[in-house]
């Protein structure tokens, strides 16, 4: 039985529901802009390497570079989004 | 609600839609009881977890839709042919466009593109099934369900009127009070998880499964724009599916994402959603230069000229086209360095697509040129497509842009990039595979024909758009004055559709007439090809190779072909190990469909419990105990020896 259960993911997940609430903070209770976005960010990369490690199985590949392509990919992808996002809609915006 | 807002009232022709959809909901179950095919089609088709089934469901879901699509085109060109026409009135004209827009992109373009991929990748790269085959029949029944959804939209409760990008603020709840683009977030996201779990399942299929010794480098064309597509589908789909999520967060539960005031962005929408819309166009283009690329190859009985420069070129393309999503909207009013640097990085991507049509050119250079019915329309495709890549570097300059901007000149540019790249490539796909899925080719006198209807035609339906666009028609314009002068190229493009719709029911009518006439094929290689999927008989048995064939380099069933070798080893077969077939993709499919119409009209109750039996189809899997099946020797044997006619 002991085999059978999966420890590691029960509380992965119970984590995962954990820091979610604790970024719900941000909205229930009165913080400072920095405050607010520090408690945002930090949650956020414990959650994103909770989810790489422990439900993507980042760690048991060994083909390391379909694994560092992938990585760069997405890193490259979310990056532009996010920061062509910013530049398109606000730094750009009506900027002669 | 009230019933009389529940169903869209008022129309002659909805009403007239609806006794139609009564009948045909009538008739099918009637037919399928009175000919007793309701085990079969539960038991070879709703349940199947076979690629080349799912796949044929594909195309045939893509061809409604393309009829669909099509009758919707039909109605827009009718009443935009003559000045001041009364046939349509303005909101059921944005409802038509709008309509067509998604149908044809989402649920047309990608099925089709898909269900091709479905049949062919497995076989191309020597492989029994997609990695994942369950989940790729939740992927078929979500985009199934997901469009059927959308295709209610017309009769209960209205379909989505704020065009096919729906722009907020004009798609708020503010300004579009319906249900309409309840249906688009809902609908649009149910089909669009599939496509992603799609994307997933073939990425790992053609990085995992291919037959021994095909390296990345010796993958035939069509497999390298896949596993390119695939790529591309991870990253962007995820894009839509959140803005999707707001928009419905927005519309229906009192959130201000996309909304004017209290720090909403209404522009932000038009961001998220080309963000995924660009690299969308990628997606449905890439595919269809796959294809051209086999079958360029095998009518010209030469190799594809510079292979490794078309695969380098699709690599950049699959990056540069996360660069370049902002030229849909350069007219919203950002500065001049924004639009230059998206300006640059539009005009860059056009290079590497440059390429690909040099090097379709040089492969066809001193070819042995056989004119059959895919290769017509892989020829057509070339100056066509040039035409339309010409015109989107004219879109691409920003400052210019502004003057075509939201014009007929815009439509008659992505019609000229979609219909022969994409819509061509899938019916030259659909030609040239076709055999090998049924047994015998389409009949060739048919199939020309429809080809010079539908490339002739096309031309006269979209040009005269470049010239009305440039004199100031706009887009999406329900009618006109005649002191405008738009009338008489309008009905030009009349007599084009009209054109169209000959050609496309030329097409059907050969479907109809090749199965009942024309002559079975017995070699499995009816074009005398180049890759692996050839070397199997057709119609290809459900295990698909009895042995796993070795490749040692590009085109090995060609040089084998010519060396008079085999591609598999000596001895005898081996069971081979397969999927079973399982309801539960179907039903779960049926389940997000109840869920998505509940959800669109806010029935709260009812959608918690089609939410909690999905969560209860998913909980099935997961404690499911299926270990497949074995196809045993005696039954390869049998198999093989009908289907190839001689003893192994
Ligand atoms: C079969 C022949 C076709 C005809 C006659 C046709 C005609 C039209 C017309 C008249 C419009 C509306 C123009 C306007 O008033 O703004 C339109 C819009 C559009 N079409 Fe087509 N079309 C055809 C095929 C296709 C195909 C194959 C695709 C995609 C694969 C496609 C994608 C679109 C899109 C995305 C829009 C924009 C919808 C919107 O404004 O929201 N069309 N088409
Ligand atoms: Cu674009």
């Amino acid at each position: 039985m002991k085999e059978l259960f999966p420890v590691p993911h029960v509380i992965g997940f119970v984590s995962s529901l954990l820091l979610s609430l604790i970024a719900l903070v941000v909205i229930k209770f009165d913080l400072s802009f920095g405050m607010g976005m520090t408690i945002l960010g930090v949650t956020a990369i414990i959650q994103a390497c909770l989810q790489l490690f422990l439900f993507m199985h980042v760690g048991e590949n060994e083909n390391k570079t379909a694994l560092l392509t992938n990585i760069g990919y997405a890193l490259f992808v979310g990056l532009v989004t996010i920061f062509g996002t910013l530049f398109a809609m606000m730094w750009g915006y009506q900027m002669i | 609600m009230k019933w009389d807002e529940f169903f869209v009232t008022g129309e002659p022709m909805i009403y007239a839609a609806m006794v139609s959809i009564v009948l045909v909901s009538i008739a099918i179950p009637a037919g399928l009881t009175y000919f007793k095919k309701w085990g079969y089609l539960w038991r070879e088709w709703l349940t199947t977890v076979d690629h080349k089934k799912i796949g044929v469901m594909y195309i045939i879901a893509a061809l409604l839709m393309l009829f669909r699509g099509g009758v919707d085109a039909l109605l827009m060109r009718a009443q935009t042919a003559v000045p001041n026409n009364g046939l349509l009135d303005g909101q059921h004209y944005n409802e038509i466009f709008t309509t067509h827009g998604i149908i044809m992109i989402l649920f047309m373009a990608m099925p089709f593109i898909i269900g091709l991929m479905n049949v062919v990748v497995p076989l191309q790269i020597g492989a029994r099934d997609v990695a994942f085959p369950r989940l790729n029949a939740v992927s078929f029944w979500l985009f199934f369900f997901g469009a059927m959804l959308l295709n209610i939209s017309f009769v209960i409760g209205g379909s989505p009127d704020a065009g096919w990008s729906a722009y907020f603020p004009l798609a708020s709840l503010e300004f579009s009070p319906t249900v309409g683009n309840n249906y688009y977030s809902l609908a649009l996201q149910i089909a669009g998880i599939g496509t992603l779990m799609t994307g997933i399942n073939f990425l790992v299929t053609i990085l995992k499964m291919r037959a021994p010794g095909m390296k990345l480098m010796k993958m035939p064309m069509f497999t390298w724009s896949i596993l390119i597509t695939s790529v591309i589908i991870i990253f962007a789909f995820p894009v839509l599916t959140v803005a999707l999520a707001l928009m419905m967060l927005d519309r229906q539960f009192g959130t201000q994402f996309f909304a004017m005031q209290n720090g909403g962005m209404d522009m932000l929408w038009a961001n998220l959603f080309w963000v995924w819309g660009h690299p969308e166009v990628y997606i449905v283009i890439l595919p269809a230069f796959g294809i051209y690329s086999e079958i360029i190859a095998t009518f010209a009985r030469k190799n594809l000229y510079g292979y490794k420069s078309m695969v380098y070129s699709m690599v950049v393309i699959s990056l540069l086209s996360f660069l370049v999503w902002v030229h849909h909207f350069y007219t919203m009013g950002h500065g001049v360095m924004v639009n230059s640097v998206f300006s640059i990085t539009t005009m860059a991507i056009s290079v590497p697509t440059g390429v690909k049509i040099f090097n379709w050119l040089f492969t066809l250079r001193r070819g042995k040129i056989s004119f059959t019915t895919p290769m017509l329309y892989a020829l057509a495709f070339i100056p066509i497509f040039t035409i339309g890549g010409v015109t989107g570097v004219m879109l691409a300059m920003a400052s210019a842009d502004y003057q075509y901007h939201n014009t007929m000149f815009l439509v008659a540019h992505f019609h000229y990039v979609l219909i022969p790249g994409t819509v061509f490539g899938v019916i030259a796909g659909f030609h040239y595979w076709f055999p090998k899925v049924f047994g015998f080719k389409l009949n060739e006198r048919l199939g020309k024909w429809a080809f010079w209807f539908i490339a002739i035609s096309f031309n006269i339906t979209f040009f005269p758009l470049f010239i009305l666009g440039l004199n100031g028609m706009t887009r999406r314009m329900y009618t006109y004055s005649e002191s405008t002068g738009y009338g008489p190229l309008n009905m030009l493009s009349m007599v084009g559709a009209v054109g169209l719709t000959i050609g496309f029911i030329l097409l059907v009518y050969n479907i109809y007439w090749s199965t009942r006439y024309q002559p079975r094929e017995v070699t499995g290689d009816p074009w005398d090809a180049r890759s692996l999927e050839w070397s199997t008989p057709s119609p290809v048995p459900e295990y698909n190779f009895a042995k796993t064939p070795v490749v040692d380099k590009l085109d090995a069933f060609w040089f084998a072909k010519k060396e008079g070798k085999s591609l598999t080893e000596e001895g005898d077969y081996e069971p081979i190990h397969m999927p079973n077939n399982n309801g539960q993709p179907f039903i779960m499919g049926v389940a997000f469909f109840f869920f998505g119409f509940f959800m669109v009209f806010s029935w709260w109750l009812p959608a918690i419990i089609a939410g909690m039996f999905i969560l209860g189809t998913m909980a099935y899997r997961t404690f499911e105990q299926d270990h497949g099946h074995y196809v045993t020797v005696e039954e390869i044997e049998r198999t093989e020896n009908a289907l190839r006619g001689e003893k192994k």
